[in-house]
C-alpha cells in the first residue's frame, strides 16, 4: 500500500478530541438514538390524531401538538427516521454513481476523461430540482402501478420514498465525482500503481485493490457532506408537496406544516421552531463532521 | 450548447409522455370523442415521433404552444406575465450572493484564525444549514409582522423585494464566502503578495487590487451553478412570499401533467442558464489570462 493512504486508523479518537466534531458526533448519535427508540417508547396514542389540537408545549407534550392533535415530539422523531434514512440512502446512491463515474473517467484519462468531466460541468448548471420533480412525478406513479399489479399493494406506500432516494442520489453525485476523479488522477501516477501494473495486474484489479482503498478517506468526507445536502433537497421537495406524503412525516413536511400556520393573528410558533431547530442542528452537525473529517483526511486541504 | 438544449427538451418530452395518465385525465372520465378532439387540438394524437417532431418544429418557430390546463392561454403568454417577477428576484439575489459572499469571505480570510474569521464561518455554516422556507417565515415574523418595515408578501415596489431576495440569497452568500475564503487564503500566501506588501502598498490595495483579482476565480466559475441554484430556489421562496412568479406555475404544471407549460418553463430556464454559462466562461478567460478558450 502506498504512503498516500490517509490515516483512517484512530479516526474516532481524533474526532473525539476536537470540540467541534465531538459536538457534532454527540448531536448525531443522540438524534439517531431518538429516531430509532423514540417512536417505540412514546405512548402509542401520540401518533394518532387526538382532540387537543394546537396545544402549546406542556408537560404531557413537550413539543406541543399539531393541527390534528398529534404529538409533535413524536412527529419530529419519526420524521428524523425518514429524513435520516433518505439522507443516508440518497448519499450512498450518489456515492456509488459518483465514485464509479469518477474512477472510470480518471483512470481512462485523456479524451474520455475530458468528455466525461465536461458532462459533469454541463449537469452542474442544469436546474437540478426541476429534474428531480419531473423524475419523481414520472416514475412514482409507474412504480406504484407496477407494485399493485405484481400483487404487493402494501409496498405501494413506499414507492415514493424509494423513488425519492433514487432521484436525490442521482442528482447529488456531481461534487463527489469531481473530487474523486482529481484524486484518481493524482494516485494514478503513484509508484505503487506503476508497480502493480508492472506485476501484470488487470485494470479492474488495480482500480479496486489499489486505488479504491486510497480513495476511502476522500469518499468518506464527501459522503458526510452529501448527507445534509440530500436532507435539505428532500425538505424542499416536501415543502413543495412533492416529497414524502402524509401521514408519513419528514422534517421538510413538518416544517412546511409549521410555516403555513405562521400568521399575524395567532402564531403556533412551536410547530415551526422545534422541527426547524432539530433539522438545522442535524445539518449543522453533519457539516461540522464533514469539515472536520476533511481537515483530517483530505490530502488537498492539508498543508 | 444547442445539443444540451435539445437533450433537455427531448428528455422532458419523453418523461412526460411516458408517464401513465394523459393531460386530460380528471376525476370524471370525459367522453372518448371529446378526448380525441382535445388531443387532436393539442397535436397529441398520432404516433409518438410525429408528436415529438411537430413540437420541435413549433419550438424552433418560438411557439411554446397552448397550456393544456389553463385552456386558451398560450404558454408564451403565461411566461411573459410571470417570468419578469422570477427574474427580478433571481437577479437581485444573485447580486447579493455574489458581492456579499466575496466581501464576507475576504473579510474572513484577512482575519484568519481570529474570532472575526470563526464568527463569519460559523454564520456561513448556519446559513447553509437552515432551509430557505424556515428563514423566510422567520424574517417575515421579525421584519414584517414585528417591526413592520417590509410587506409580508406580494409583489410591488422595492420594499417587497428585500425579504425574498435576502431569503433566497442567504445560503449562497455562505457558499460564496466559503469559496472566497479558501482561495484567498491560498493567494495571500503567495510570493507576489509579499512583493506587493514589500513595495509598501497599503493593505487595502494589496487585498482588493492584487489578491482578489486571482482569489475570485473559483467564485467566477461557481457563478453558473449559482444561477441555476437560484432559479430553482426561487420556486420555494416565491411560494413562501406569495409572489406571482413562474414557480407556482411550474409546480402545478407537473401535477397537472401540463406538458407544454412545463416544457416552456424548462426550456426558458435552460436557454438562460446555457447563455449565462457562456458569459461566465468568457469572463473567466478575461480575468485569467493563463486560460485559453481552445479546450
Amino acid at each position: 500500500m502506498g504512503e498516500i493512504a490517509p490515516p483512517v486508523r484512530g479516526l474516532a479518537r481524533e474526532l473525539w478530541r476536537r470540540p467541534r466534531t465531538r459536538f457534532a458526533s454527540c448531536v448525531l448519535l443522540l438524534l439517531a438514538a431518538g429516531a430509532l427508540v423514540g417512536p417505540m417508547v412514546l405512548p402509542e396514542h401520540y401518533a394518532r390524531p387526538g382532540a387537543a389540537a394546537f396545544l402549546a408545549p406542556c408537560a404531557a407534550h413537550p413539543f406541543g401538538t399539531d393541527l390534528n392533535g398529534r404529538d409533535l415530539l413524536y412527529r419530529v422523531l419519526s420524521g428524523a427516521r425518514v429524513s435520516l434514512l433518505v439522507g443516508l440512502a440518497g448519499a450512498l446512491v450518489s456515492l456509488g454513481v459518483g465514485t464509479l463515474y469518477a474512477m472510470v473517467a480518471g483512470y481512462a484519462g485523456g479524451r474520455i476523461d475530458a468528455a466525461m468531466m465536461r458532462l459533469v460541468d454541463v449537469l452542474y448548471s442544469v436546474p437540478r430540482l426541476i429534474f428531480i420533480l419531473i423524475f419523481i412525478n414520472t416514475f412514482d406513479a409507474a412504480l406504484k402501478d407496477r407494485l399493485v399489479e405484481l400483487g404487493f399493494p402494501a409496498l405501494a406506500g413506499w414507492s415514493r420514498l424509494v423513488i425519492l432516494i433514487l432521484a436525490l442520489g442521482l442528482i447529488e453525485w456531481l461534487t463527489m465525482a469531481r473530487i474523486v476523479r482529481g484524486q484518481v488522477l493524482a494516485l494514478k501516477q503513484a509508484p505503487f500503481v506503476t508497480a502493480a501494473r508492472a506485476l501484470g495486474q488487470s485494470h479492474p484489479q488495480i482500480v479496486l485493490r489499489h486505488l479504491l482503498p486510497n480513495l476511502a478517506g476522500v469518499i468518506l468526507v464527501y459522503l458526510t457532506l452529501t448527507i445534509p445536502a440530500v436532507i435539505l433537497d428532500e425538505s424542499f421537495l416536501s415543502f413543495l408537496g412533492l416529497g414524502i406524503q402524509a401521514p408519513q412525516a419528514s422534517w421538510g413536511l413538518l416544517l412546511s406544516d409549521g410555516a403555513q400556520v405562521i400568521n399575524p393573528v395567532r402564531s403556533y410558533w412551536w410547530l415551526l421552531l422545534f422541527p426547524a431547530v432539530t433539522m438545522s442542528l442535524a445539518l449543522l452537525a453533519f457539516n461540522f463532521l464533514g469539515d472536520g473529517l476533511r481537515d483530517l483526511l483530505d490530502p488537498r486541504s492539508r498543508r | 450548447m444547442v445539443l444540451v438544449l435539445w437533450c433537455v427538451v427531448t428528455l422532458t418530452f419523453l418523461l412526460l409522455r411516458m408517464a401513465p395518465g394523459g393531460p386530460f385525465d380528471r376525476e370524471r372520465k370525459i367522453p372518448e370523442q371529446i378526448e380525441k378532439q382535445l388531443l387532436a387540438r393539442y397535436e397529441l394524437d398520432g404516433p409518438l415521433h410525429r408528436q415529438y417532431f411537430g413540437y420541435l418544429g413549433d419550438l424552433l418557430r418560438g411557439d411554446l404552444r397552448l397550456s393544456t390546463k389553463y385552456r386558451d392561454r398560450s404558454v408564451n403568454e403565461i411566461l411573459a406575465q410571470t417570468l419578469p417577477v422570477s427574474f427580478t428576484l433571481g437577479a437581485v439575489a444573485f447580486l447579493v450572493a455574489a458581492f456579499g459572499g466575496v466581501w464576507i469571505g475576504t473579510g474572513a480570510a484577512v482575519r484568519v484564525h481570529r474570532p472575526g474569521d470563526a464568527l463569519r464561518m460559523f454564520a456561513a455554516l448556519l446559513a447553509i444549514s437552515v432551509p430557505t422556507f424556515v428563514t423566510g417565515p422567520l424574517l417575515i415574523l421579525v421584519f414584517a409582522l414585528g417591526l413592520g418595515w417590509f410587506p409580508v408578501g406580494g409583489w410591488g415596489g422595492l420594499g417587497s423585494l428585500v425579504l425574498p431576495a435576502l431569503t433566497l440569497a442567504a445560503p449562497y452568500v455562505a457558499y460564496v464566502a466559503r469559496l472566497t475564503r479558501t482561495s484567498m487564503l491560498e493567494v495571500l500566501g503567495q510570493d507576489y503578495i509579499r512583493t506587493a506588501r514589500a513595495k509598501g502598498l497599503p493593505e487595502r490595495r494589496v487585498i482588493y487590487r492584487h489578491a482578489l483579482k486571482v482569489g475570485i476565480l473559483p467564485v467566477v466559475s461557481f457563478l453558473g451553478p449559482l444561477a441555476a441554484h437560484l432559479l430553482t430556489g426561487s420556486l420555494v421562496v416565491e411560494s413562501v412570499f406569495n409572489l406571482p412568479g413562474a414557480g407556482a406555475f411550474f409546480v402545478h404544471s407537473i401535477q397537472n401533467r401540463d406538458g407544454f407549460l412545463l416544457g416552456g418553463v424548462v426550456i426558458v430556464y435552460c436557454v438562460l442558464l446555457v447563455g449565462f454559462n457562456l458569459l461566465v466562461d468568457l469572463a473567466y478567460t478575461l480575468l485569467d489570462r493563463r486560460i485559453r478558450l481552445d479546450g
